[in-house]
């Protein structure tokens, strides 16, 4: 009888991936520190005693029910809660050792650090150059040699350079649903950010775009930390390296997505995922 | 860990009546099998035997239904992606069916060596017994297998595969009795090399059944305990309850 060995390499597995063998949170460098987060809407708890640490170049998806929290919590992350008048946060959060909740924090450029993505893509009614540029001009770059590089390089980045590079000053409304996405991560990869939350990003999109955008979520994550929020368990599935299971405002289980989605600890959680009656 | 009140709770009802379909028909699968079992256990011991044809209608019985479920593995798997539990439960019925279609050859082989030894009886009678008891403790392995996949219980899984030790000394035994009577009057080679290839049969159907009660133990708590050291799957299964 042989006792299992983990440590056999097995040919053909992933890079960066230890060999089928679970990952451990503990192991990795936290990027994002959740520390007893609190948030109202009102007199209603949106988000009870949140404790998390997303970790640095990968990718964490929020998943659960409609109004779990999850996108609250991802809204977080760049205080886009700040826009809403009765939102109140209690907690710490920090990116990176600096706590974003400091009163000294200039928001603008906390938003430049932490890029997001919405469900519905948003492009802006310019051309496709200006979209992707426009956060370089904000910053007051005006130089076209440097623009132009700065728009190739994220068109590239986010898998997008072949399909428009001979119709960069047409209207970016004349893109497809997919290609819309895609130039906006794009216009968000311009200014290079080191997190990018995605909130619902393909659920716009149809399966090929979907594949598209998910592609290049793997791709992104060698750059940039990724929190992506979805309703679709198998995308989270098939691009997240962690999941975090969110229900009524509460974190019931955050583990490597693998065991999250083959042995979950929690029966919440297993309900969830299988499809069954709470 | 899973048990079997989670089994009809899918919202979709007809994810719940296709899981059960699976099971039904992985049971009645082992239905078969355990009968072909028996028989040639039965055949071994009292060298009366229904016809090999019945036999091999039987085995056809056990192979379609192999394939029929498999069918509705990759259906299953395609059209409702099952994570968790279900994806273990479907894995699971995926390996069974696997050892279940040997378990079924091995008992044709072990029928087919009866009706040859069928004159030798009375003549090495305990190596007979022997063998017919050892037949008689895989039916059990097999039973118990069976029913600890069907009440996804993995202390009867557990107990199954301590068992298989048991068989593999009693298998040994019969190995030694065999060689004396070869060493005694070497016209006795035939028949002892038959009744070799029948309790290597039954050996086999032992690490079947062994087998089966593993696949349900990662089943019920996602543990994968194959070449696992039976110390540690007692630990596993203890921490699971």
């Amino acid at each position: 009888m042989v006792e299992q060995s983990p440590q056999v390499p097995m040919p053909g597995s992933r890079p960066g991936l230890s060999n089928g063998e679970m990952r451990s949170l503990s192991d990795e460098d936290p990027c994002i520190e959740v520390r007893n987060l609190n948030l109202f809407y009102g007199e209603s708890q949106a988000l009870k005693n949140i404790n998390l640490k997303i970790p640095r170049g990968r990718v964490t998806a929020f998943i659960g029910p409609s109004g779990c929290g999850k996108s609250t919590l991802l809204r977080c992350f760049n205080r886009m809660n700040d826009l809403v008048d009765s939102c109140r946060v209690e907690g710490l959060i920090r990116i990176d050792e600096d706590d974003i909740y400091d009163k000294r924090v200039d928001v603008a450029a906390l938003r430049r650090r932490v890029g997001m993505v919405f469900q519905k893509p948003n492009p802006f009614p310019k051309s496709i150059f200006e979209n992707v540029a426009y956060g370089l001009r904000l910053q007051g770059v005006n130089d076209k040699r440097v623009l132009s590089e700065a728009v190739e390089k994220a068109l590239r980045g986010a898998a997008l350079w072949d399909e428009v590079k001979d119709r960069l000053d047409d209207n970016a409304f004349g893109m497809s649903g997919g290609q819309q996405q895609r130039l906006v991560i794009a216009r968000a990869i311009a200014i290079e950010p080191e997190v990018m939350l995605l909130d619902e990003p393909c659920s716009a999109l149809d399966p090929i775009s979907t594949a598209k955008v998910e592609e290049l979520i793997t791709e992104l994550k060698k750059k940039y930390t990724i929190v992506i929020v979805t309703h679709n368990m198998q995308q989270a599935a098939r691009v997240s390296d962690y999941t975090a299971y969110l229900y009524l405002g509460e974190v019931v289980e955050f583990d490597d997505t693998r065991r999250i989605f083959t042995n979950p600890k929690q029966k919440e959680t297993e309900d969830y995922i299988t499809g069954r009656f709470g | 860990m899973i048990d079997k009140s989670s089994l009809g709770k899918h919202i979709s009802k007809e994810f719940n009546e296709e899981i059960e379909d699976l099971r039904e028909r992985v049971l009645s699968m082992g239905g078969i099998v355990e009968q072909l079992l028996s028989d040639a256990v039965e055949a071994l011991a009292s060298g009366r035997a229904p016809d090999l044809k019945e036999v091999k209608a039987e085995d056809r019985k056990v192979n379609t239904l192999e394939v029929s479920i498999d069918e509705s593995i990759a259906e299953l798997i395609a059209r409702r992606q099952p994570t968790a539990s279900d994806l273990r439960l479907v894995l699971t019925v995926s390996r069974i069916i696997v050892d279940l279609e040997r378990i079924g050859d091995e008992a044709k082989k072990v029928y087919k060596m009866a009706t040859r030894l069928t004159d030798a009886r009375g003549r090495h009678a305990d190596a007979f017994t022997e063998a017919e008891n050892l037949g008689l403790h895989v039916q059990k392995m097999l039973r118990g297998a069976l029913d600890g996949f069907a009440r996804m219980d993995p202390e009867a899984a557990l107990r199954v595969a301590r068992e298989d030790d048991k068989v593999d000394r009693e298998h040994e035994e019969i190995i030694r009795l065999n060689m004396t009577y070869m060493l005694e009057d070497a016209r006795n080679i035939k028949r002892a090399v038959d009744l070799m290839w029948a309790v290597r049969a039954l050996e086999r159907i032992g690490d079947h059944a062994r087998n089966i009660g593993e696949h349900t133990i990662y089943m019920v708590t996602g543990q994968d305990v194959r070449y696992v050291d039976i110390a540690r799957v007692e630990e596993i299964v203890r921490d699971a309850q």
